[in-house]
């Protein structure tokens, strides 16, 4: 595709430039998806988000991506930069150390357009371990209007509960580049974070739904989705928790 | 497999450039597996030969015995200690085991589940491989 140079002048002079390549493809009418480059000043704390954003605003309005937040905690602008998963309002060029940044859709999602993906099944996922506290009784009804948990019982599953459901460990688990069944490390970690939650007492029922050939027992730890998440919740190890806990490793 | 799930297909699921020593270790992992189980199967053929006799069963010994048979051996070797070695760190770390302790997690986020103990574990098992078909080799060719 054609290559467009910077002309802005927005930019200090202390400014340095990259080329940013844009994976573009629209299912509608595209067979393939193609790379379109852009010549993008930035400077140290420049994020790719916001050179993308400089290419919509300057260069071509019609570079589709999803973003909310620009602060790493909507979870919505994950995508592969440079090979691999990341937010792109997390990741400054300057850390890329590279002159050419390339940007491409999350792999093993569906892709709306360029940079957008489809979160439908990850949410379904994410739903179907039943992400909720489950109790006979509710704070309503009880006398002491809390669940009291002490530190220790909140240290059990607070890094699980970091979650943003970005889709970054599914992007990169190599058992989702090939399993479309796969309930995926997301919506496992979000099981252990409801199953370690001293709260709870659901855990009958969520040990079965990922009891299954294309659930726990699918994961062959190969640590990736804890490479590549950004806030640090560590899906491959809420899973080992959880299988060793099934396995009777753990109690 | 569905055109537009945008899957990374066999080729993602085998890089193994991206994500360090962890990847590279599942990817070994699963072709030591492959291999050994190829070589489970040939060697069932081979030990078949002991029906045609103590001539057919010395005939095709031989095959074993030349330098490309010694180096094929080796390769076995270094696959089953590797897969062995490295099947160990995988049992226990799905049983749990040496995969850390949850914890509030600070910046910049360096996940517990891929510490020191199970990267010492595959460096061990790429290692003690190695050793293993060297050692296999000078037997072998040492004869």
């Amino acid at each position: 595709m054609a290559q467009v140079s910077s002309t802005s002048n927005e930019q200090s002079s202390t400014a340095k430039s990259i080329t940013l390549k844009i994976s573009r493809y629209n299912p509608e009418h595209d067979e393939s998806s193609q790379f379109m480059e852009f010549n993008v000043k930035y400077e140290k704390w420049t994020t790719v988000l916001e050179a993308i954003l400089d290419v919509k605003k300057h260069f071509d309005h019609s570079v589709a991506v999803r973003y909310s937040c620009r602060q790493a905690t909507c979870g919505s602008c994950g995508m592969i930069i440079n090979g691999k998963p990341r937010l792109a309002c997390f990741t400054k060029i300057s850390e890329l150390d590279s002159d050419v940044v390339t940007v491409e859709p999350m792999n093993n999602f569906p892709v709306i357009r360029d940079l957008a993906v489809k979160f439908e099944k990850l949410f379904d996922s994410h739903q179907k371990i039943k992400p909720y506290l489950i109790r006979d009784d509710t704070e309503l009804v009880s006398d002491e209007k809390e669940f009291l948990q002490t530190p220790e019982e909140v240290e059990q599953y607070i890094q699980f509960a970091n979650c943003i459901k970005c889709g970054l460990c599914n992007s990169a688990c190599p058992t989702m580049a090939t399993d479309s069944s796969f309930v995926g490390p997301q919506a496992l970690a979000q099981a252990y974070r409801y199953v370690a939650d001293s709260r709870d007492k659901g855990k009958d029922s969520r040990l079965k739904i990922i009891d299954d050939s294309h659930g726990i027992w699918r994961c062959h730890f190969a640590g990736s989705c804890s490479q590549v998440c950004p806030k640090g919740v560590d899906p491959a190890m809420g899973i080992q928790l959880l299988r060793g806990y099934m396995l009777g490793f753990r109690s | 497999m569905p055109q537009d799930e945008h899957k990374e297909g066999i080729g993602g699921m085998m890089n193994p450039t991206r994500y360090g020593i962890e990847r590279v270790a599942y990817l070994l992992m699963r072709l030591s597996g492959l291999g050994l189980l190829a070589y489970f199967v040939a060697h069932i053929y081979e030990t078949s030969n002991i029906l045609r006799g103590q001539v057919g069963w010395n005939e095709f010994l031989e095959l074993t015995q030349t330098t490309e048979g010694h180096l094929f051996l080796a390769i076995v070797i270094a696959m089953c200690v590797f897969h062995t070695v490295n099947g160990i760190r995988v049992m226990l770390g799905h049983g749990g085991v040496g995969v850390g302790k949850p914890a509030r997690p600070d910046y910049p986020y360096d996940p517990a589940s891929q510490n020191y103990r199970h990267k010492i574990g595959i460096y061990s098992s790429i290692v003690l491989a190695a050793v293993a078909a060297m050692y296999g080799l000078a037997v072998m060719f040492g004869e």
